[in-house]
């Protein structure tokens, strides 16, 4: 019987390590997945996402640490005898098969009766809106199409646990994006527990309720995406999530409710406190967005440095203006383009005023 | 507007693309379809005393022509050239099967070893053609005849018995000249040609197609014939074509290593050209053997084209 308590931990990596020849790919990881969670395992090449991903799968076999779904051990299971089902990256579609087929592959192995495999199959098809495609072989079909084969083909045995290794890499951006929101659509209306790979941030964050960032074999924070991005636990999270401004400074007022912190350009007036002390040196992380620019100085010391625009990128929606500050730190602003036309709109060599507010900020201790 | 093919190409048709083909297209034009032709009037014409006539010739004003299709006649008649063809084809059939049984699991741990031991093992598959294919055929003679050490070996383990209950010897401990030594003979020189094509195309197979067989359930075992089995149809087909075709025409290994019974359609060609001194007759043998072998390779190209079209 499941209780609340088993849902939370329906998958639990324990003290995982992954050694390949001394060099440790995964290096001693735990981490509990509640049933029905879409969890990303979010980091660059080589920061051993896809091993750990591949040792649930069960294509690579632990050092140390143990992997338990739904409270069963994986360890010494051989993947054709695990209860859950993989996505691969380019997808690994059979090419002598039918899409038909590949869908049905994994249902035969299980000796169902004919008339099960074809009423699952075309349920498949029609999940993933391929219903006339059936015949065709994976060649014949579009990049977008093979992914949805791809799809069906690992949630056709209704798997426990449903894996993808970059889902959506082999596709190009404006198809990714429409993807990202169906492929979440069709996860949550079976209500598979998902843990996904991969390197693209923004996909992690539309796709996931939780996400892992790794580097080096290890995780450096587990969160939701909101958590990650405005309050990240590293310099390294802060950097790889989104952009930021790093300012390095002092610790020269510490109080229970505010902090302030002395960088080279400015002083900031944090308006919460910090697990410090006074004159440690800490990073201070400020996201472009939260950033405003004015021509006139604002009132008061804290919280606002003067520079001049040295470019500015236009994107639409946004503007990103990059200002040189006296120090000789480059400040990278986003603004929204709220109005069409601007009269005094900034220009490059522009001298202005950045500010922001005591909420902005992340103070980093590392 | 979709640039076409010759656009890239300014280069005359006598240089560049025309060159590439047209000399290898006109080598076998020459040496190929040339002789194949003189063979084919040979097998109409009329055999003289000693020479074979002219199949067309002109005396007294006149034109006369003078083929003849008996031999063809005699060929799909006389049982002794049906039977040829038969055990011909069947030895070819054995051969084929053996050096599939044997090729393919070779090839295929050839192609999943390490990178350095794959070229140590494609080197052992290439070693024998240094040395003569004709020795090499004599040496198993050395190897299986009654004090070779195969021939002993065998014995000694009382496989003998074993190839007697399959009728592939007449009597114990007489390995030479059977339907065995002949067989051992054409799968040792053919096989080769049966792994060279397994070993390039199952080298070439995504192994995460494996790794996709396995997550969605099937065994290795499974895996091996649902995935690896079907998607190297291409090589096996490939490497048959390479063993069955010339194994049809064999001459020298059935002459040094196989026996009475196992008479070849090599054979009965020689026989008529030499020993019968009827070159039409062996002409005509030589042009039905032509037209067997080239009704499955006309298959094999069509399969190759409609496997090229889908893998497009």
């Amino acid at each position: 019987m499941n209780t609340s308590a088993d849902n939370a931990k329906f998958l639990q990596i324990q003290d995982v390590v992954k050694d390949f020849a001394g060099y440790k790919a995964v290096n001693n990881v735990s981490l509990d997945i509640a049933k029905g969670e879409i969890f990303a395992l979010l980091g660059s090449s080589g920061c051993g996402k896809t091993t750990l991903l591949r040792m649930l799968a069960g294509f690579e076999t632990p050092t140390s640490g143990r992997i338990v779904l739904n409270g069963q051990d994986l360890a010494g299971i051989p993947p054709y005898d695990r209860p859950l089902n993989m996505m691969f990256q380019s997808y690994a579609l059979f090419p002598h098969l039918t899409v038909w087929d590949n869908i049905a592959f994994g249902l035969r192995r299980e000796k169902l009766p004919k008339d099960t495999v074809a009423e699952r199959v075309e349920a498949m098809l029609k999940l993933v809106q391929l219903g006339k495609f059936g015949k065709r072989k994976p060649h014949q079909l579009s990049g977008g199409q093979q992914q949805r084969v791809a799809l069906a083909r690992s949630l056709a045995k209704q798997p426990q646990l449903l894996l993808l290794d970059e889902p959506l890499g082999a596709l190009d951006k404006k198809l990714r994006e429409e993807t990202q929101i169906e492929l979440v659509n069709i996860i949550h209306s079976v209500g598979v527990t998902c843990v996904m790979v991969t390197h693209d941030q923004e996909e992690a964050m539309t796709m996931t309720s939780r996400i892992a960032v790794m580097s080096e074999g290890r995780f450096l924070q587990v969160g939701s995406p909101a958590e990650i991005y405005e309050t990240p636990a590293t310099r390294f999270v802060a950097d790889f999530i989104g952009n930021v401004n790093l300012m390095d400074g002092k610790v020269t007022v510490d109080e229970p409710d505010h902090v302030v912190i002395d960088c080279a350009d400015c002083r900031h007036y944090v308006g919460h406190g910090i697990t410090g002390t006074l004159g440690m040196p800490v990073a201070v992380a400020l996201r472009p967005e939260k950033i405003s620019l004015q021509r006139a100085r604002p009132a008061g010391e804290f919280n606002a440095v003067s520079g001049t625009i040295q470019e500015l990128s236009y994107f639409g929606a946004t503007t990103v203006f990059r200002v040189k500050l006296a120090s000789g730190q480059v400040l990278a602003v986003s603004a929204a383009n709220t109005e069409r036309h601007l009269d005094d709109a900034f220009a490059r060599g522009d001298t202005v005023w950045a500010s922001w507010s005591p909420q902005a900020h992340v103070v980093l201790t590392h | 507007m979709q640039p076409t093919r010759h656009s890239r190409t300014s280069l005359p048709w006598w240089r560049g693309r025309g060159l590439v083909i047209g000399v290898p297209f006109a080598w076998l034009l020459l040496f190929f379809l040339a002789p194949f032709l003189i063979v084919a009037k040979y097998s109409i014409s009329e055999m003289g005393d000693v020479r074979v006539e002219d199949l067309v010739t002109y005396a007294n004003g006149a034109v006369k022509l003078a083929a003849k299709v008996t031999n063809y006649a005699t060929v799909f008649t006389d049982s002794l050239y049906f039977n040829a063809y038969l055990a011909s084809l069947k030895y070819a059939l054995c051969t084929t099967l053996c050096c599939l049984l044997i090729g393919y699991p070779f090839a295929y741990f050839m192609a999943r070893a390490r990178a350095s031991v794959q070229a140590l093992l494609l080197m052992l598959v290439m070693l024998p053609f240094w040395t003569s294919f004709l020795l090499r055929v004599y040496a198993w003679k050395g190897l299986l005849d009654e004090g070779g050490w195969v021939a002993r070996a065998i014995v000694g383990l009382h496989l003998d018995k074993a190839l007697l209950a399959m009728g592939l010897i007449e009597a114990p401990g007489q390995l030479m000249h059977t339907t065995f030594s002949l067989l051992v003979g054409m799968t040792y020189t053919y096989l080769p040609f049966m792994i060279l094509p397994l070993y390039a195309n199952l080298s070439k197979m995504d192994l995460r197609l494996l790794e996709a067989a396995s997550d969605l359930g099937a065994t290795p075992w499974v895996a091996f014939w649902r995935v690896t089995v079907p998607m190297s149809i291409a090589g096996i087909v490939a490497g048959s074509m390479l063993v069955f075709i010339p194994c049809v025409g064999e001459y020298v290994t059935p002459e040094l290593l196989g026996g009475p019974q196992t008479l070849m359609i090599g054979r009965v060609i020689w026989d008529e050209n030499f020993s019968n001194n009827d070159p039409p007759m062996a002409s005509t043998i030589a042009v039905v053997l032509v037209l067997l072998i080239v009704v499955p390779l006309a298959l094999f190209n069509r399969y190759q084209a409609r496997v090229e079209e889908a893998g497009k």
